[in-house]
């Protein structure tokens, strides 16, 4: 492949996506009310859609014959590069919201960067895609106020929910081989450049949440690297259930 | 006010029905009209969201990003029409937690359809095809109901339908058109869903005890029976272009009558399935149920919160 780096920065970005929407499409129907329903699949719809434009570039730029579905579906555990925070569980809801804030914030201001990228394709699913993480980051941050500033249990859960994923935070920040290629050709984005404002952020919301912002300072690693935890696996053998069961098909 | 008034208010209102003027949620109305109306629109919202469960199945699963997405706007739509339709109910004066209640506790009933399994891809093409299909038989003469609110979510709610039945059906083009494998697999779909299909369109019209009164309101403009018929009709060409078989040896054109003629339905099975011993009654309601009280945490906080942002706003006011 010509441009190697390129294809591997495209998988970092959309596999994140591609995992958290997995992660929030199988909560359908199941929502503690309707409306919160709705919100969590149109969250898992946009991040599909942004995928899907991702992948769709990544198969152009690969230029063999392999499609947006060979991509998402047909990889082995160890080549999918998202960070490990979004691969975690569905826990219950205040895990579902604290996952989907602590990697909103991030992915909002992650967008904003790969807005001004010398790459067109980029910057134009950018453009794209900065309407709906908005919308998400409101909605992930609300929850956050509401049950953190809600009652005792519901403070209590979303506490527990954010001592748990922080230990995945500090991934979000770190440099692949095919990240730092990128940002010399002022295609990528430097992402250690966004840590301080996304823990500044983030230490507001969960202030004015009446949440402890976890003081730890270890962290987990590996995502990106394909060294995942062990809940991954279980997400791609559903994920891609149909295309191993019934393979060179057309659906 | 007295029978005499009462009977002169009846009258006035069948009469506005009959000249085809919507009755709105201020209106009066006679109490066993409102009671039909929640009866059936709540049935039909705790359809919809019952019927995410089926399809929501196979979000995780689907063969493709592209069928993933239609699939989750498809689940979402119906989460959709599951809110205006419990909004129209709440017109009538009753809160969406009483309906919940009345689902929960099995006094309200949803359609049966939705106590089969989707036991593989294909289902979700038959399912769109013809549950799909067939509800929208059911409820694009709901368009022109009495009622005003339930008249104009129907309108919506129709709309998004038909989009549902031709994805399903394209689900079902691609697979006949696939590999024998896939062939298959959408044959067998069809074998399992098209009785249950036809029998939502409800009990023969003998059998029927809503019918007549339901007419009048215009909740109903055709029987159970006309229905049918007029779905079999419409699908049996849609399944022979893609060079599927409709599972019923009796199934033939009736020259004289230019319909279908078919075979006997397994009403036992109807009931069966009506009285709670289908294959998923138990699993859809005990979906239902869980996530309604593994949400009750979640609901409380959001009232709580809400309630001190009000109070802080009060203070700051004073």
């Amino acid at each position: 492949m010509k441009n190697k780096n390129l294809y591997n920065y495209i998988l970092g970005i959309a596999d994140n996506s591609l995992i958290l929407g997995q992660r929030l499409g199988s909560l359908t129907g199941h929502g503690p009310s309707l409306e919160t329903d709705i919100a969590c699949t149109n969250m898992s719809l946009d991040l599909f859609g942004q995928v899907r434009s991702y992948y769709q570039y990544a198969a152009k730029i690969a230029g063999d014959n392999r499609t947006e579905d060979d991509i998402a579906m047909l990889r082995k555990e160890r080549e999918y590069v998202n960070v490990l925070l979004v691969e975690q569980p569905n826990t219950d809801f205040a895990y579902t919201m604290a996952r989907q804030f602590l990697f909103d914030v991030y992915h909002l201001s992650f967008l904003q960067e790969l807005q001004k990228s010398k790459d067109l394709t980029l910057s134009a699913i950018a453009n794209k895609s900065i309407k709906e993480v908005s919308y998400h980051l409101r909605f992930s941050s609300d929850w956050i106020k509401r049950l953190g500033d809600g009652t005792a249990v519901s403070h209590q859960k979303m506490q527990d929910a954010i001592d748990g994923l922080w230990t995945y935070t500090d991934e979000l920040f770190h440099q692949t081989e095919a990240d730092k290629a990128m940002v010399a050709e002022g295609i990528g984005v430097d992402v250690t450049l966004l840590k301080e404002a996304y823990y500044e952020k983030v230490k507001a919301i969960l202030d004015e949440s009446t949440l402890q912002t976890p003081e730890s300072k270890w962290f987990q690693k590996g995502g990106k690297e394909g060294v995942h935890t062990e809940h991954l696996g279980y997400l791609l053998a559903e994920l891609q259930y149909m295309q191993r069961a019934y393979p060179n098909m057309e659906w | 006010m007295s029978e005499e008034q009462i009977k002169n208010l009846e009258t006035q209102f069948e009469a506005r029905i009959a000249r085809d003027e919507k009755i709105e949620p201020k209106d009066w109305m006679p109490e066993k009209y409102r009671k039909t109306h929640i009866r059936q629109m709540s049935q039909h919202a705790h359809s919809e969201i019952v019927g995410m469960l089926p399809e929501g199945n196979w979000i995780t699963r689907a063969p493709s990003l592209r069928r993933k997405v239609a699939l989750l706007a498809k689940v979402q739509d119906e989460a959709g029409h599951g809110l205006y339709l419990y909004s129209a109910c709440e017109t009538l004066g009753v809160s969406r937690e009483e309906l919940y209640e009345q689902l929960h506790s099995g006094k309200a009933k949803y359609s049966s359809i939705f106590n089969y399994p989707t036991v593989t891809w294909a289902d979700m093409g038959a399912v769109g095809w013809l549950v799909d299909g067939a509800a929208i038989i059911n409820q694009v003469p709901l368009c022109n109901t009495s009622y005003g609110p339930y008249a104009r979510a129907m309108v919506r709610v129709c709309k998004e339908e038909s989009f549902h039945q031709r994805q399903g059906y394209e689900i079902m083009i691609k697979l006949a058109n696939g590999t024998p494998e896939q062939k298959e697999l959408a044959q067998d779909a069809l074998n399992r869903w098209w009785w249950p299909s036809l029998m939502m369109l409800g009990p023969t019209d003998a059998e029927s005890i809503h019918t007549e009164q339901s007419m009048k309101w215009k909740l109903k403009r055709k029987s159970n029976d006309d229905l049918r018929q007029q779905f079999i009709d419409q699908t049996v060409p849609q399944a022979e272009l893609i060079g599927l078989t409709i599972p019923d040896p009796d199934l033939k054109w009736n020259e004289e009558r230019q319909s279908y003629d078919f075979g006997e339905i397994n009403w036992d099975e109807f009931w069966q399935v009506v009285k709670g011993h289908g294959p998923c009654n138990k699993e859809r309601m005990k979906a239902r149920v869980g996530a309604w009280e593994e949400g009750e945490w979640v609901r409380d906080a959001a009232m709580a919160y809400a309630e001190k942002k009000r109070n802080r706003k009060e203070k700051l006011a004073i």
